[in-house]
This record gives C-alpha cells, structure tokens and sequence, in this order.
C-alpha cells in the first residue's frame, strides 16, 4: 500500500514528507527530479516511475507534486486516486492548495494525513468525517481556542464514520432548508480545418448543494434521462432504482458535493455552439505571416454565448503580432508564445473579428506546425446535451425545502485545427 | 536535496507571546491573528537554541503553551528536521486527556521510537491503558499508534490489547484491529502466527460490518502477498457470497480491496461466474476510477468462462465500454493508467472499444505520455472501416510541434498500412505527402516505415523509389540511413545509378555507424550478385574496407563471410545473400498471448501500466523469495527459514540506491594504485588471427586461415536466413559463434572433460574506450574464480595505470586483487591478465541477474562496460546433496518456484551429459530410468549458500531435453537454465 508522501513545488523543492510506515530517505524523490529535469514541462512528467526498489506514483496539481512512494503491487488508479483526494482535501479545508497554505497549516495537513491513511490503507476520506475529527481551522476558532485553551480535534467517534452512510453525519440542523442542483457540461470537440466536428463529446457533472435538516431521502428525476451514454455516481445514489426507474434516489451528505458525472459520447450528435473561420498563414518570402479570425454563432439552443475566448500557441518563430480585434481585446505573450483574445459576449449581428500580421524571426524558417486555437466560452441556462431535470421529491421529513435547478454549458477541451 | 524553502526572518518569540496575551480590538485582531496565528512561524527558527528553548516550553506547566510546543516539535519533523533530542519531553505529555495533544504526541512517537527503542518503552503502560478506554475512538487510536511503532518490546506488549481489539464491541476498533495484524505481521511475522492471530483475522470476513470485512480482506490480501503459499484467502462460494455481500455497503477503498480480492477467485461453472459478474457490473457505476477499473479485471476474467452465444455474454461487452471511455475523461495521470490498461483490453477483445476510436485522438494539449498511449491504442484499433479517419489523424499529428510524437505518428502510419492490406496505398502515398514537406525528422522516419512497406507487399510500390533517393542527402540518423541503404541493395537491379548510389555511401565508411556499415556491406555484395560486371571493384573495396580497417568485430566477421562465400562458390552465395525473406508479420508489437493472459488477470495493477508479469519485476510481491536472494550471502541458515528472514528483509533493509556514476569514478580514482613496474616479462605477442595481410579476392588466404574445413558452410547459411532487415541486431551472435566453432574444428581440439569455459567476448569495443579494448571470460578452477582478460591497445599512444572496479551486483562479486598489468602497453600490443575474484563484496540485484558492471581505468580515462558471467563460475565444489535431503529439500520447495525449460538439440546421452555438467560442479545425485527415459536428478549450490535442485529428462534418441528446476529463489532459474544449455552444447 502507500508508503510515504511527498510534497514538491513547481520548482522542485521538497517542503513536506509523511511516512506511513517505516521512513523512506528522500532521496528516492531524485529518481523523480531526474524525470523532471527530463521532461522540462512539469505536466509531462511521466505519473509512474520505477526506482530498483520502489515505485513512483505522482500527481501534479495546482502547480505541486504529490509525490507517493510504494513498495508492493498497489493499483496504481487506487494511488492516484487517493492522492486527488489529499488536494481535494486540503482545497476543501484551506479554501485553496497551494505550497504557502499547507505551510501555513503544516500540523493540520499532518493530522489529516495522519487520518486519512492507516498503514498504508485509506482510513477517512469522507470530508464531513474528516471534518467532525480535526475541524478546519476558521480564524474565529483559532482565536476562540487560543483564549480558552480548546483544540481543533474532535474527541468523539464520528457519525457518519460506521453508518451504512457514511458521508452524513446525524443531527444536521438548519433554518433555511435549501437544496441546490448545478448541470454543468462541458463540451470537449476537435473540429478541423473546414470547421466539420473531427470529435465531438460532452462530460456532464451534477453539483449539488444541499443543506437539509434531518435525514432526507431526495429523488431527482430527469425528463430524457436516455440521452446519457455512462453515468458514475456519488456512493449515495442506489444504482438499482437508477438500473430500474432511471431516477437518482439517495440520501445527500450535507453541504457541497458531487452527484454525479455522466458522459454523452460522440455516438450521439453533440451541438457544436460556435464556427470560427481562421486563416494563419505565414509566407514564404519575408518573416511575416497573416492572421484572420471570425466566430459566429452556429447550434446556441438561442442563448447567448458569453466569456468567448480564443487562446492560440503560436510557433516558437513568431516575435509579435499587431492585430486589430473589432470586439475585446488581445495579448501576446512573448515568452510563452500565447496569443489570447477575450472577446466576451458573442454578439450574433456583428461577428467578431480578428485580423492583422504576425512578424517572425528574421531568418528564421517559415514554421512547418500549424497552431491549433482553443476556445473557451460558457452558455447560462442551458445544457447542451438537452438533459433537463423533471422534479425533486423530498421524503423522510416534513418540512418544505427550497428547490432550485441551474444549468450552464462551457467549453472543455475544445479545439479547432488549423 | 537540501531543502530551504522558508525564508529565515526570525519571528519575535515576545511580540508573538503579546499578541496572543494582549487582545486588541477585534479588527485589528483578526488581521494580527490571520498574520501570525498560523503554522508557518513554526518553519522559521533555525536558531540554536531552538532545542533548548522547546524542551522548557514542552515541560510548562501550561497546558496551551505544551500543545504550542509540541505543535513546532511536528512541524520541524516534517520537514526532516532532526528533533529526536526532545524524546523524554515528549513522550511526558503523553498522560493527557486532550485527544488533540495526545494524537500529536502519537504522530512524534511513530516517528522517533525506532531511533529510541529504550525510551519507547516509557510509553508502553499509556497505550495498554488506553486500549481498555471507554471512548472507542481512543482504545482505536491506541492500538493503531502501537502497530506503527516498530520496536520489538513494544511489539510484544501489543499481543494482548490487540486481541481483544479484534473481538470488540465496536466494529471501528475492530476494523483499525484488522489493519493492526497487517502491520504486527510486516513487524514480526512469526509472531502473528504463533498468536493465531491469521484465524482472528479470517473469521472478521464473516463480521457483520462490511467496513470491517474491507479492512480484513486487505489485511489478508497484504500479509498473503508475502507469504506466497499459506491458504489464507480460502475462497469458497460462502466467502465469495459475504464479500459480494459487503461491496455494496462498504467504502469505496473497501471495494477496491474486495474486487481485486474477488479476481483472485475462479467460479466453478459459468452459472456462477454469471451471477457474480452481474453483482459486480454495478461497481462499473462508481465515481471512483480505481474501483470502475478493478471491476473491470473481475468481468474481463471471469467472462472467459462464459460461453459466447450466451445473450448476457454480449450485454457484458456492451456494458464494458462507456466506463473505460468515461476514464479518458479524467485527470491524465488516471488517463494514462487508464490506457495502458485498455491497450491490453484491446488487444484480448478488440470488439469492446472497435466504435470507440474517436475518443483516443489525441488533444495538442493532452501531456505527452497521453499522446503516446492514445497513438498506440489508435494503430491497434485500426481497421478497414475506421481506416481513413486514422490516416486522417495520423497526418495531422505528423505536423504537430513535439518532435517525438511526430516521429511515432509517422511510424504509426507505416503500421497502418502493414496491418489494413486496402490502406497500404493510401498510406504510401500519405508518407510521400510527408516527404515532400522536406522536415527532416519526418523524411528520416518515412523511409524507415517505407522498408517495412516494402518487405510487407514486395513488387508493388517499388515505383516511389527514385522520390526516396532524393532525400538521400539530407538523411543523417543510422537508422534512416540504414534503411535506404538497404532499399537500394534490394533493388539494385530497377535502380539504374544503385552502384553509384551505394559508392557515395562508402566515401565516408569509418564515419558511419555500424548498423550503417553492415547494411552496405549487405547491400553491396546484393548489387555485386546481381550486376557482377560493373561492380566488381566496388566489392572489393568494402570487403577489405570491413575486413581489414575495421575495428569492429561483427563487420569483419560479416566481411570475411561474404568474401570466402564469393570466393568458394558464387552460386551458393546468390542462394544466401538474395533469399527469399520472409513477409514480415502483420502487428510486430502484440504481447506475447501468454502474458497478455496473464496481464489481463493484473488490470489496473503496476504489472499492467507496465505490461511485464508482476514477478518480472515487483520487489517484494510473491515476495519472500525475490527478496532475501540478495541479502542472504553468507548465510545457509536464513534459506532455511523464510519467515524470520523475511521480516528482516521487510522491514530493516535500508532502500539501497545505485551509486551514481560519479560515486564509482569517486571510488575508483581512489583506488590504491601500485606504480606500475617497467621490468616485468614481456607480455605475450599480440594473438588478433583476424589481423590478415593484404588479400586478392579469390584468393586462398581465407582459406589457410580458416583451417581449410569447408564445413562450416551451413552453419554459415543459417545465420543469413534471417531477414537482412533484421541482420543488424541479430547478426552478430549466430556467425560469431560460427567462426568460433570453425576454429575450433580447424585446430582440431575439443574442449577437455571438465569446467566448460565460455570463448572470449569482446566486452568493451576500441571505438567506446579511445583505443583500449578488452575481451574477455570468466573462468573457475578449483574453486576459484577467475575474471580472464586480453587487454588490446588500438590508440596511437602508450596505456599505464591500469585498474579495475565492480558494481556491486547480484551475487557479490568483487576483484580479489588489483588488476595486474604491469608493464605500459603499448599501440597495437595485446596484454593476458587473471583477475582472481572474490564473491564477498556488496550485493544488489542486477538485471539480468548474471550482469556484471565493470569500470576500468587507464592512463587516459575511466571507462565502463557490463558483461555477464556464466552462473557456472558461482557453483560450490560442494554442491552434491544427500539423497535424503535432496528428497526433502524438492517437497519442501512449492510448486510455484518449479520452472521448466527445454533443451534443444542435444544429442549426448545421459552419462555423457552428466559428466559434462559435473565438470561444471552441477552433480548428479540419482538416476532413474523409466520407459527409456532418463531421470537425472542433480544439486548445485551457489557461493551464497542458495541450493538449486534439478531434474533432467533424457530420452533415447530425442535430441530436445527437458529440465525442471526447483530453487527457493526462483529468480536464478533462468540463469540456470541458461547455463546448462551452454554447457551441454559445448
């Protein structure tokens, strides 16, 4: 199982280790500077590594490495997993994950290591659980335990932790019941130089908020829920009613949480909500090239599209760009490359444009690759797939919550070759 | 890794105390207590005093300021500070009865108590009593704290709280209890056996509380893994039942364990594996990623036993595929294990994911190690119907900007048209396409995948040959190089200028690398056989460029048989030289169908990110075994017993780390260096026989030097039956050992009855150690163990100081003496020196296990090589068994260690046989003879004190022998094996 834990920042520096079982030297992380050194992006360092005696398993997120050491066969997916669950954890105690912030918190992070695995076996990763033994630390607290000499550790069993539900601890009370469902989807595409969909695919996620009093039982039903090619759920939801009815029934954890994903494939026709017409051209004779960019609006499912965004990496030879955007405005970062137009809003009666020259290198060959462009943007109250909430019932208490529904549709990783 | 993150502003121990003690308004106070209330202010003392200061803190009499203290005393150790001073201090605020001042003193006690076993012992009386605390969540703690300290004393203390842990009333204590027997048994295994703990452990698969039930079955999983044989998993449709019973209830790590536990299992009939298979689909569903995958191992091993026609079969496959597509949606470190794991599915049963293709073209923005794995998985998905799309993508990723993943895009269009026959010339010309766009490293790549397209579909794309040879300028990689090369040799005859083409590649012969320089000589040679007229001095001139200013033994090897071929007998040459060769298979790179079975068993594992069977590699797993092999020189007696030596093993050894090149410079540049003596005998005269005077073409000196013995012929043709595209790589062992054979008969002398020796190799190449080359053997008589070297200087001036250092390595080997050469050697002498060894130097596995890294030093520089010494040279001279304990000794090992091997082509009865391996301290214990065949049943022991034991089977007139080998380290039996082979045929 896991052995040890290490924490690296983005430049590689060493601030945190835990070990699990007996002390590993943290000079088996060298094998893993070796890689990154290797791979000069830290998003390419390869997730598993083999030393002669150990193996390397890592994450990177939010520019840190969550460096694990194992010894024996583990599932490499179990590791990873886990290790996503530390960041989650420490986004979800610190409101953010970052080198300073678990610096800040160092003895805290320790406990909840401390917590979270046994021997190398994963002990509490449930938030609420975690969060009734070592409470997240609010300045109001520390002031409060300072004066009067309280801890921040929690000194009965908690609930949830031998429930048959864990995630819900007993005795929630609240004065406003609200229950909040948020659809996100997000749209992942490659569409090719003609504008037709190479790719076209979207990854669904029910965000929940729900802050119940008691012990609800919730059913959310959906009017087409046939549209969804696969479904993962949060250990709430029973799979048989959803095997059997198509509704999600569970009884919710308290606060924030993750419903479910669900994936509606390529096999289906995706909406593609925008077209862009480009032309990057760089000629032959004379270190320059040619620039030109329109978006317009194609399946919107009539809502606006907003927080257009058009990101371009452009070929190590282009110097500058002097372009002109009818709409928004640009930058072009030098050291990156990255060319960055926020145009905002898309305004279907006037279509935004971007043109003007690339200067290159002087001397330099005319680029042989050809960038692909991103594209960010957000739709409100729309799920592009066209999945659409029917109802939610409330059973197992009396009181009358307050239901609401958003939808909202993004762009993933959505490219467009050139 | 020095480590100084922080920065080193002192923060002022007084200014902090008033904050705290001075409450201001609460403003004000929020800002100061958001500023200094936080714990990186323990990061920031560094001072000296920093110790002395924390001890009076941790004995005040306050408890707030305690905590504080020991607060900073955590933070320090975090981050590799040494605060092992502090122990007694520490340990003193243990007797609390805040649960938060008693968990941190736990945190520093799991830490340090190995450091302090003495002091350890302080604590042992709190955590017996906390084991009988009312609160469950403090008897749970304490039980898991003792279990993480690995001191013997405290261990034995632990025996009694732990057992009525595991019968306590409260299943959370019962479930940190199970976990607790996993951890007591890496400590001391034996232990955990005596106290009959194992069945405690057993009986907690039938607890009412499935956490409880997880946590028992990843107990059992872990402490199995290293104990390979014991029962301890007995699945039955009972237990099988109380497990399926518990996944549905328990958390999702308790899933993972019990699904993997579950793969572990085989159904009796198909009924049953249907009626898991469909409790298990459910888990398909999980948001967890690792339990969706190790659900996906269970039905992909348990749908074997389902019969095809069976509709749930189909709705099994059906129900198979959106989760592994969901996977690619995750982060790219889960994609990436993901994928690996799906290049397996795929490969067992490509018509899971056949519709999926989409979904693995590749983002410009998805990390590399994704690109890489989704192009694989692409080029095995390939077919005739989704064929176009492929190429589609292919081509727009051979314009992307990462050179590495262009160049595989490139080859992966190669693969396309050798495995969709109706694509092949669409593929071509989409290769043309990508040569005319002049990218170097594009071009380069292309012509490598047309050869293959070449060998695939002979006589039909011949035609885009003359665009190839345009681009034969701007080639400069060997392998590019190479494959042009052969191109032209292989159709010389539709090439009109092929001779001129070919002699332009020769100007600059020395340069070249050698797979260059073998496929011209090839090539050359082809164009002689089929145009001899124009070409004859051409010829000429690259055989005697190989033969005779060559330093390189493989070229000259090669040179010297196409030479005395043409000279003896031309027509036999067309036969070899421009045989048939055969197509090259449709997919080169699927996994061996055995392993890939057994592959499919491990989803979601290291073995199958890794595609190697989990005994390949995992140190540890199935483990006692591959563990101790390095660590028991010396020592018979921890053969014997694997369970002491196993916990040893387990838990002490410290991580060995492989000095680093500059380590061993460090070291050998240290080495006591004996001045070299000038008036020491001459060194014998140079004995290169290769080294030959000038020679006509037809003329007989070749023959004189090859002792006249025509015989060698065949052997000869064999080795040109391999594919010429192939020669590079492999041509080197078979002719080799040919020409060694030659000289063998020529000079007429067998090898005498006794320790078979392998020939000299050459081990480090002049061109890899400026001028210095050394070829060499190891030897063994009388139980010593000899390294025996010829030394040759190639370079231009006089080599001195001459030294020797080993790696450490498997079995210990290390130089007894210093290496003696005593007088300067000078160009082109050649020098015999005996490096007696000893087997008493430090031990690391090495891979392949017989491997031996060497540094030598010179005058000039240090250089390195490896070789691999026959496992011969480590057989004892008493190595004979008593029967008795031979008899013993085979039952005792299990089955699982056993492994067996032919032999080929053996034609010596089993005397002989026996005689011959006996010269080699393999003894024959015993000898049986059933139905004409004869049992041999042999022992040999190795210098560490391993025993491994065969049994050899010979039947009367058939020349293929069969040998089963049972060791306690399994690991040396293909080494063995290996050995046997070498022996018997020599």
């Amino acid at each position: 199982m896991i052995h040890s834990l290490f924490l690296i920042n983005h430049s590689g520096d060493l601030f945190l280790e835990k070990h699990w079982k007996s002390v590993i030297s943290r000079s088996v992380c060298d094998y893993f500077f070796e890689a990154k050194e290797k791979a000069v992006d830290p998003e390419n360092v390869p997730p598993v590594l083999q030393t002669p005696h150990h193996y390397l398993i890592t994450i990177y997120r939010d520019k840190l490495f969550f460096l694990s050491v194992i010894q024996t066969e583990v599932p490499p997916l179990f590791v990873i997993e886990f290790l996503h669950r530390v960041a989650d954890t420490i986004q979800d105690y610190f409101g953010e994950c970052s080198e300073s912030v678990i610096k800040d918190n160092v003895v805290t992070v320790y406990e909840l290591l401390e917590e979270m695995l046994d021997n190398g076996f994963p002990l509490a990763t449930e938030s609420n659980v975690l969060k009734e033994m070592i409470r997240p630390p609010t300045i109001l607290r520390s002031v409060v335990n300072t004066l009067t000499g309280g801890s921040n550790v929690g000194d009965t069993l908690p609930t949830g932790q031998l429930s048959n539900i864990p995630w819900r601890r007993a005795g929630v009370k609240y004065t406003n019941n609200e229950a909040y469902f948020d659809v996100i989807e997000e749209i992942d595409a490659i569409l090719d130089k003609s504008g037709s969909t190479v790719f076209a695919e979207i990854q669904g996620v029910i965000e929940a908020c729900v802050r119940l009093t008691g012990m609800p039982d919730l059913t959310l039903s959906f009017m087409n829920p046939r549209l969804l090619d696969d479904v993962s759920f949060h250990p709430c939801v029973r799979f048989k009613r959803w095997e059997s009815e198509r509704v999600l029934s569970f009884i919710p954890p308290d606060g924030n949480f993750t419903l479910m994903n669900y994936h509606v494939s390529s096999q289906n026709l995706v909406a593609i909500p925008v077209y862009v017409k480009q032309s990057i051209t760089f000629f032959e004779m004379g270190p320059c090239g040619r620039l030109d960019i329109t978006i317009g609006p194609k399946q919107t499912m009539g809502k606006t599209v907003e927080a257009l965004m058009v990101t371009i990496h452009m070929p190590k030879a282009v110097l500058s760009a002097n372009l002109t955007p009818t709409q928004g405005n640009y930058t072009y970062d030098l050291a990156t490359k990255v060319l960055v137009w926020d145009i905002g809003k898309l305004n279907p009666q006037k279509l935004p444009n971007l043109r003007g020259s690339l200067s290159l290198q002087a001397g330099a060959p005319k680029p042989e690759d050809n960038p692909s462009l991103n594209i960010d943007l957000k739709i409100q109250q729309v799920a592009i797939s066209g999945l659409k909430v029917s109802r939610l019932d409330m059973y197992g208490e009396k009181y009358k919550p307050f239901k609401g529904v958003k939808y909202l549709t993004k762009a993933g990783k959505f490219q467009v070759r050139t | 890794m020095m480590i100084c993150p922080y920065s080193e502003t002192e923060v002022n121990q007084g200014r902090r105390q008033k904050a705290i003690t001075a409450p201001t308004t609460p403003v004000t106070e929020n800002r100061q207590f958001g500023s200094k209330m936080t714990d990186s202010k323990y990061f920031t003392t560094t001072k000296k005093g920093e110790i002395f200061e924390l001890k009076a803190e941790l004995n005040s009499d306050k408890k707030e300021k305690k905590k504080e203290a020991v607060k900073k005393v955590i933070a320090s150790m975090t981050v590799g500070k040494d605060v092992s001073a502090l122990f007694p201090d520490v340990v003193n605020c243990m007797q609390t009865d805040n649960l938060e001042l008693k968990k941190l003193v736990y945190l520093y006690l799991m830490n340090y108590a190995k450091s302090q076993p003495d002091m350890a012992i302080m604590a042992v009386n709190t955590f017996v009593k906390d084991c009988e605390d009312p609160n469950p969540l403090i008897r749970a703690l304490a039980v898991r704290t003792m279990g993480c300290i690995r001191v013997d004393k405290i261990t034995e203390y632990l025996c009694e709280p732990l057992r009525k842990c595991l019968k306590d009333e409260d299943p959370y204590v019962r479930k940190t209890a199970a976990v607790c027997v996993a951890k007591l048994h890496d400590i001391n295994a034996q232990l955990v056996e005596d106290q009959g703990f194992l069945d405690t452990l057993k009986d907690l698969i039938s607890d009412s509380n499935p956490m409880v039930v997880a946590n028992a079955v990843a107990a059992l999983s872990e402490i199995a893994e290293s104990h390979p044989n014991s029962n301890l998993l007995d699945l039955n449709p009972q237990t099988i039942n109380k497990l399926l019973t518990a996944l549905n209830e328990c958390t999702e790590w308790g899933q993972i364990f019990i699904l993997d536990c579950l793969a572990n299992y085989t159904p009796r009939d198909d009924r049953e594996s249907q009626s898991i298979c469909e409790r298990v689909t459910p888990r398909l569903s999980h948001a967890n990623s690792a339990v969706v995958l190790s659900a996906v191992k269970v039905l992909m091993k348990f749908m074997e036993m389902l019969p095809k026609d069976l509709d749930y079969y189909g709705t099994l496959l059906k129900k198979l595929a959106p989760p592994l597509v969901t996977l690619l949606s995750a982060e790219p470190e889960l994609q990436y294990v993901a994928l690996r794991n799906i290049n397996l599915i795929v490969q067992r049963r490509p018509e899971i994911l056949k519709h999926e293709m989409k979904v693995f073209f590749v983002k410009y923005n998805d990390p590399i190690y994704v690109k890489l794995e989704k192009l694989d998985i692409m080029i095995r998905l390939a077919s005739q119907a989704n064929i176009a799309q492929v190429l589609a993508e292919l081509k727009e990723y051979a314009t992307e900007v990462d050179v590495d993943f262009v160049r595989k895009a490139v080859r992966a269009i190669g693969r396309c048209a050798i495995k969709v026959e109706q694509s092949a010339e669409r593929c071509v010309s989409t290769l043309l396409d990508l040569i005319q766009t002049k990218v170097n490293y594009v071009v380069q790549e292309a012509i490598v995948v047309i050869k293959d397209i070449f060998r695939k579909y002979p006589n039909k794309y011949e035609s885009v040959i003359a665009t190839l040879c345009e681009n034969l300028d701007s080639l400069d990689e060997p392998e590019a190089r190479a494959a042009m090369i052969w191109i032209v040799g292989e159709y010389a005859e539709r090439i009109d200028n092929a001779d001129e083409l070919l002699e332009s590649f020769l100007e600059g012969f020395h340069d070249e690398s050698t797979q260059v320089q073998l496929q011209l000589l090839t090539a050359i040679v082809k164009l002689f056989l089929k145009k001899p007229t124009e070409t004859q001095e051409l010829v000429q001139q690259v055989l005697s460029l190989a033969t005779q200013d060559s330093d390189n033994p493989d070229l000259r090897d090669r040179g010297y048989i196409y030479w005395r071929l043409l000279s003896t007998d031309p027509v036999a040459a067309k036969e070899v030289v421009l045989a048939e060769k055969p197509l090259i298979s449709e997919e080169t790179d699927l996994i061996e169908p055995t392993l890939l079975e057994e592959l499919i068993c491990h989803i979601g594992t290291l073995a199958s990110v890794y595609h190697k069977p989990p005994s390949a590699f995992v140190e540890g797993s199935r483990g006692v075994q591959h563990k101790r092999l390095p660590g028991s020189a010396g020592s018979g007696e921890s053969v014997e017993s694997p369970d002491t030596g196993s916990a040893a093993g387990v838990s002490e050894a410290p991580p060995a780390v492989i000095p680093s090149q500059g380590d061993l410079l460090g070291d050998l540049l240290n080495l006591d260096l004996t001045p070299p003596t000038t008036t020491g005998p001459p060194p014998p005269p140079a004995s290169s026989g290769m080294q030959m005077g000038a020679m006509d073409l037809l003329g007989g000196g070749l023959d004189s030097l090859l002792g006249g013995d025509l015989g060698g012929g065949p052997a000869m043709g064999t080795g040109f039956g391999a594919p010429p595209a192939a020669m590079p790589a492999s041509f080197n062992v078979p002719v080799s050992g040919g020409l060694d054979d030659l000289f063998d008969l020529a000079g007429g002398v067998g090898m005498p009855m006794g320790a078979f020796n392998p020939p000299k190799t050459v081990w480090l190449p002049a061109m890899k150690a400026k001028g210095l080359e050394i070829s060499g053997t190891f030897v063994r008589r009388a139980g010593v163990i000899q390294m025996e070297m010829t030394l040759t200087n190639k370079a231009m001036s006089v080599m001195t100081d001459f030294a020797i250092q080993f790696n450490r390595n498997s079995f210990g080997l290390a130089p007894a003496g210093p290496l003696q050469v005593l007088t300067p050697l000078s160009p082109n002498q050649s020098i015999e020196a005996a490096l007696p060894l000893s087997t008493v130097g430090p031990v690391m596995k090495m891979e392949p296990l017989n491997n031996l890294q060497v540094a030598v030093k010179n005058n000039i520089d240090v250089f390195y090589f490896s070789c691999q010494y026959p496992i011969s040279m480590l057989f004892a001279e008493d190595g004979k068994m008593e029967r008795q304990v031979f008899l013993a000794t085979w039952k005792d090992i299990p089955n699982d260690n056993e492994s067996q091997f032919q032999i080929k082509d053996c034609h010596l009865n089993s005397d002989a046989a026996s005689n011959k391996l006996q010269g080699s301290n393999i003894f024959t214990i015993a000898k049986r003879t059933v139905e004409g065949q004869d049992m041999l049943y042999q022992s040999m022991k190795l210098t560490n004190g391993i025993w491994v034991l065969a049994e050899l089977r010979v039947q009367a007139g058939n020349p293929n022998y069969t040998i089963s080998l049972k060791c306690r380290a399994p690991e040396v039996s293909q080494c063995v094996f290996q050995n046997y082979e070498m022996v018997l045929k020599n």
